[in-house]
């Protein structure tokens, strides 16, 4: 369960506002990544963003490039989790494979506005918002197993290990 | 109830008779690409603890992106990936200046029919045009199939989309495409298995079926399929690097949703800044001024794309205070683009022609846009910033739309450009 407050975006949020072209064959670390995350779409993020808050969007969440940077610089930003209407297939990909939980919210998000305090619990699979719940389904075991390592390089690394021990 | 070509071809690789809709399988892929991005991949391997890439001959690595150097920082990953796919004995290696990866994969023979082809990029979807099942995957997942050579992937829905009738010249696949990413959206087709067909799409080159399969990833799809024959057969005569078994849908396969476009009616489309969907005919910005037009990249920057631009650009001259940019896509197609005249064409009409790559598109180098310029693209992207400042603007279109645009000084409706002979 986490809880955390909220960065409110619209629809079809892509990785070149997320994460610049200009920046993705730079040699950068995750907390280089985190000063331009969401830069072109909200030049306060970066600067405000605190450990454990939650960014909300809705439809398409993080289309266009593969760049895995756009996970990895909101999750170096220190975001909690990302829920969204629906994400890109990419970007659902790379955020799993960072460690950066990502919850689908098919009902829609127009609930949340910025600013709000959210309750996520994994295990029921549930976002509470103001008292009131809003399931989402869980994600499937595969996947779970390697956000649950806390993404896909150190999932491996124990795959790796297991399987010459 | 028959299968899809998304369900036969994971079936195939995952060894099973048949897979449903929302099946994960685990699968092994024919070929993987990355490009300038394996700097940053092989640093991830590294952390594995994996000393060696299992089976180096699936994997395909092109430089692309950032070619030539513009900075210190991307020679230096350059001349990392140079020595990475040396130790690990990677041959498949196109170093700077043979093209970009979309299009050198098919010049190569990477991109076979009914093949499983994964890419850390977005536009891995292009291959779909030789019937591969290919998409894009991410960097730290390249890492691991470089350590493992498997992946887990979901198998999508599909989606129908039959195109009937011809396209009328100068209306290309690029603005049919346009059109269909325009009515469902940018997610319209999120996580689908996209197939083309009909009599439009048979009679497409493969060049223009590239751009059909390219942009599917526009539409939120996972790869965008069409079916192989004849023209496909004949182009890999020579060039495929290994056998291959072509594979097509069942007639009785399930789809989620068919779409049915007519090709004769369609006019030259545009999506307007700063998204892909946002697509109106041309006639609705005609006019628009602008600063500069983009001709190449791995959506349109083929032979058939510099032949077509050419004949709006013969004896012309492009129009004062317009930068005009020329990519080829590849060695080969620059080679092929001399030996027609079409470089000449370029020049003289006052285009900058610049090495293959992907140059200005992804906004890293070579022709980025200042705070309120506008630029016309054959790209397929055109978000806010993309190609430099975030308050520039690309509206995208066809290589004819974009070389009509850039005589005009402002965007143009290619149907009524006088063509050639200076007239």
């Amino acid at each position: 369960m986490i809880e955390g407050k909220v960065w409110k975006y619209g629809d079809d949020v892509n990785t070149d506002v997320i994460f610049a072209g200009k920046y993705t064959y730079k040699p950068l670390t995750p907390a280089e990544m985190a000063e331009h995350a969401l830069e072109d779409l909200d030049p306060s993020f970066a600067k405000g963003v605190k450990p454990g808050d939650i960014v909300v969007a809705g439809k398409n969440f993080g289309c266009g490039s593969s760049r895995e940077q756009a996970a990895t610089c909101i999750k170096a930003a220190g975001v909690a989790a990302v829920v969204a209407v629906s994400f890109s297939r990419l970007f659902f990909r790379n955020a799993i494979n960072e460690g950066l939980p990502v919850v689908e919210l098919a009902a829609g998000t127009d609930f949340v506005r910025k600013d709000d305090q959210i309750q996520i619990d994994f295990e029921k699979g549930v976002v509470t918002h103001n008292g009131k719940g809003y399931p989402f389904p869980a994600l499937p075991r595969e996947v779970l197993a390697i956000l649950n390592d806390g993404g896909l390089i150190p999932h491996l690394k124990k795959v790796l290990a297991g399987s010459r021990g | 109830m028959g299968m899809t070509f998304a369900q036969k071809v994971l079936a195939k690789k995952a060894g099973f008779a048949s897979v449903a809709v929302g099946q994960i399988v685990d699968v092994e892929p024919d070929f993987c690409l990355s490009h300038d991005n394996t700097a940053a991949i092989a640093k991830t391997f590294a952390k594995l603890g994996v000393e060696k890439v299992k089976n180096p001959e699936r994997f395909v690595i092109v430089l692309d992106h950032t070619v030539p150097a513009s900075t210190e920082e991307y020679a230096q990953g350059h001349k990392e990936i140079r020595a990475f796919v040396a130790k690990q004995g990677i041959k498949a290696f196109y170093d700077a200046g043979v093209g970009i990866c979309h299009q050198v994969l098919p010049e190569m023979g990477f991109a076979l029919p009914g093949n499983l082809i994964l890419g850390s990029d977005s536009h891995t979807t292009a291959y779909g045009a030789f019937g591969a099942f290919s998409a894009g995957v991410g960097r730290s997942e390249m890492a691991a199939l470089y350590a493992t050579s498997r992946i887990w992937l979901k198998t999508p829905a599909s989606f129908k989309i039959e195109v009937k009738g011809k396209l009328q010249e100068p209306v290309t696949s690029k603005d049919l495409v346009l059109k269909i990413i325009g009515d469902l959206g940018a997610d319209g087709a999120l996580y689908k298995s996209v197939e083309f067909t009909g009599e439009a799409v048979g009679a497409m080159s493969l060049s223009s079926r590239l751009v059909l399969s390219n942009m599917a990833v526009e539409m939120g799809a996972k790869n965008g399929y069409c079916a192989p024959d004849a023209k496909t057969f004949a182009f890999l005569e020579g060039r495929a690097v290994a056998k291959y078994t072509p594979i097509y849908p069942d007639p009785d396969a399930d789809y989620e949703r068919t779409l049915t476009y007519d090709a004769a009616t369609l006019g030259p489309q545009v999506a307007r800044p700063h998204t892909v969907d946002n697509v109106v005919p041309v006639e609705d910005v005609e006019g628009t001024k602008i600063d500069q037009a983009l001709l190449g990249t791995c959506t349109n920057g083929r032979l058939e794309d510099l032949r077509q631009a050419a004949r709006f650009l013969e004896g012309k001259k492009i129009s004062r205070g317009v930068r005009m940019i020329v990519l080829p896509a590849s060695r080969e197609v620059l080679l092929d683009a001399l030996r027609e005249g079409l470089i000449e064409t370029f020049v003289r009409a006052g285009a900058m022609v610049l090495n293959p790559g992907c140059g200005p598109c992804l906004g890293a180098h070579e022709g980025v846009m200042a705070a309120g310029e506008v630029c016309i693209s054959t790209a397929n992207r055109n978000f806010q910033g993309r190609m430099g400042s975030s308050e520039a603007a690309t509206y995208l279109a066809s290589p004819a739309t974009v070389a009509a645009s850039a005589v005009l000084g402002a965007i143009a409706d290619p149907r009524k450009a006088g063509r050639g002979g200076g007239a």
